[in-house]
């Protein structure tokens, strides 16, 4: 590892907004047993624990990326964010945001990112997201003209109208997930970082989040590094994915490598005129089922073509499709079995 | 500096407008506010009474200090209390990090998000304390000497608000367990009497360690033009002092919610 020198070069050339080399994050929690005794057993003799959330990571992200980060729940994706928005000190590693280290916090390092949190929210309750709107853009220096311009066309690509005018208390979850999304977009970041951004939303919402989130990244260049618990999210967002289990990054480029990765074999389902047996297929890939007339069988990409042509040549084939199989079902398995 | 302006008008614009929005909290504040004052005064019949003394202090004279110490209290409802409670909410809920994210200081925006307007009405009703308290004890107040006052008063907000931050700045590590807000009220109520008429060991207490004098005797000894000019530099240099450490403990206490978080 050579840090110092391989990062600002890069950064310097413009070529790397996101630059994460060999970060970790321990977190010192007390073991304290529950109950008074316990605390005050904690208190004349202290005990700690150490969390591994997230360990040696290192990646980059060019200007622009839409990077869907995955990982179970506890895998260490917040805790990630968190360090690059400068929320949180590394305990070890190096992180470059746009040109700055996050955790000083610079005041023009902090114009540059957005934190959106689905589990958390900055608008105030009793009042309309203007107000919140208003303070926001007073707090970072926009002009009440620029401010006014910038919200009236979040609000349009975000299909928001009298939404922002009544308290937040009476919005409907998704509401106020879009206004939350304009209130973080106001100082125009070039940098998001969305935490769980579609979490509780239903599926249109969900989709409309996803269209503007697209959208936005066309418009303006942005780099976005999301994670989501759900699938849908990623595959429409992000061309690359980093996978993050038990603090350990385990993938890091295309969503379909990742599959591969986890699952090569293509699912090949059949429907015959007539029954056959099981044997009748052996050479001809794995066979998951065969009843009556739909057999599943999974195959090695190199050998899909070959064995495709043979199953229409040996057998009256009514329909045959070839799938992969879902990748949130992949990513399920592998954390259920914990194979990584 | 604009920008911080432009801020601090828009917090307390939308920090009113919320209040509103329950009109009838508003009317129960008055009225527990005027209740409370009502309380206090005759508190301070019991101990004062007309014609007599205590500590030196006649009873318009101690009409002073509990003018001053009105004003001081209604500082804090209308001010130090809304904030202090939202800080901790904050902690809890973690929307703290959207405070840090934002590029302007942590503190400014935390010590004056908001305001409710329930305390303004003390603060009026205090001044008036003070100044037909001053009256009839037959102060006469220079314009030097009344600038004096507004020094002295500023040092001892400057005081208050140093410990109440202090106080809120250990929400990073309590969370929930303690209820600040009392502490602070604790700490204010001692304040109602002149020093001199607590025993000398407190009074020590109450000058040098949470130096309660200067917040309301010693103004209240400069209206009536009997403070010694030691006692006004203390004073000022105690409120300086307070700040600086109060702003060193923020910034040490942010240092704990970055490495550790919660
Ligand atoms: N403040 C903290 N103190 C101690 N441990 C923590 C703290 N925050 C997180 N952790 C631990 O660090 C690990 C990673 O947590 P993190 O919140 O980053 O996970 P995540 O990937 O965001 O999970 P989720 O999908 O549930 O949001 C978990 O084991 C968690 O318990
Ligand atoms: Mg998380």
């Amino acid at each position: 590892m050579a840090p110092q020198r391989s990062l600002h070069p890069q950064v310097a050339h413009g070529s790397v907004v996101i630059e994460v080399e060999g970060l970790s994050k321990i977190y010192r929690v007390a073991d304290k047993q529950p109950g008074l005794s316990g605390t005050l057993k904690h208190f004349m003799r202290r005990r700690h624990r150490d969390v591994h959330a997230v360990s040696d990571i290192s990646f980059s992200i060019v200007p622009g990326e839409m990077v869907g980060f995955l990982g179970a729940n506890g895998a260490g994706k917040t805790t990630t964010l968190k360090m690059l928005c400068g929320l949180i000190h590394p305990s070890a590693g190096q992180v470059v945001v746009a040109g700055h280290q996050p955790q000083k916090r610079h005041p023009d390092f902090l114009r540059r990112i957005t934190l959106v949190m689905g589990q958390k929210q900055q608008l105030l309750w009793d009042l309309p997201p203007m107000d919140s709107l208003r303070v926001n853009a007073a707090v970072y220096g926009i002009s009440d003209r620029d401010a006014k311009r910038r919200i009236s066309e979040l609000s349009d690509l975000l299909e928001l109208g009298e939404e922002l005018t009544r308290p937040v208390r009476k919005l409907s979850l998704g509401q106020r997930m879009k206004a939350e999304l304009l209130a973080a977009l106001l100082h125009q970041p070039d940098v998001l970082f969305l935490d769980e951004p579609t979490l509780g939303l239903d599926v249109n919402a969900q989709a409309r989040v996803r269209q503007f989130l697209a959208d936005y990244n066309q418009r303006t260049g942005a780099t976005m590094l999301l994670t989501s618990h759900y699938m849908a999210d990623i595959t429409a967002l992000c061309p690359r994915v980093l996978l993050i289990h038990q603090g350990h990054l385990f993938h890091d480029g295309p969503l379909d490598r990742l599959a591969s990765r986890l699952a090569p074999e293509r699912h090949v389902r059949l429907e015959l005129d007539a029954p056959v047996g099981a044997e009748a297929f052996a050479g001809l890939g794995r066979l998951d089922s065969c009843c009556d007339c739909e057999v599943n069988l999974r195959v090695q990409p190199d050998e899909l073509t070959a064995v495709v042509a043979q199953l229409l040549e040996r057998f009256e084939v009514r329909d045959l499709e070839v799938n992969d199989p879902p990748i949130d079902q992949l990513i399920g398995d592998l954390f259920r079995q914990g194979k990584v | 500096m604009g920008r911080y302006f432009k801020s601090l008008r828009r917090f307390w614009g939308t920090a009113l407008a919320s209040q509103l929005e329950y009109q009838l909290n508003v009317v129960i504040e008055l009225i527990a506010v005027g209740l409370s004052l009502l309380g206090s005064l005759f508190m301070l019949s019991l101990f004062f009474g007309p014609g007599r003394e205590l500590g030196g202090w006649s009873w318009h004279e101690a009409l002073i200090v509990q003018g001053f110490y009105t004003v001081l209290d209604g500082m804090a409802s209308t001010w130090l209390r809304p904030n202090l409670s939202s800080i901790v909410t904050h902690v809890r809920e973690g929307t703290l990090d959207f405070v840090l994210l934002k590029p302007i200081d942590s503190q400014f925006w935390l010590s004056l998000r908001t305001i409710s307007p329930a305390g303004l009405p003390e603060i009026v009703l205090g001044l008036f304390l003070v100044i037909w308290g001053g009256n009839q004890a037959g102060a006469s107040l220079t314009p030097g000497g009344l600038a004096l006052v507004l020094v002295m008063l500023l040092a001892g907000g400057l005081i208050l608000y140093s410990l109440w931050f202090l106080i809120a700045a250990t929400s990073i590590w309590f969370v929930k367990t303690w209820n600040a807000t009392e502490v602070l009220r604790a700490v204010l109520a001692s304040g109602r009497y002149p020093v001199a008429a607590y025993p000398a060991p407190l009074r020590l207490l109450f000058t040098l360690v949470i130096p309660v004098a200067f917040l309301t005797t010693v103004p209240a000894e400069v209206v009536l033009g009997r403070a010694s000019t030691p006692m006004l530099w203390l004073g000022s240099g105690l409120a300086v002092g307070f700040f600086v450490v109060a702003r060193q403990f923020w910034l040490y206490a942010l240092r704990h919610y970055t490495s550790a978080s919660s």
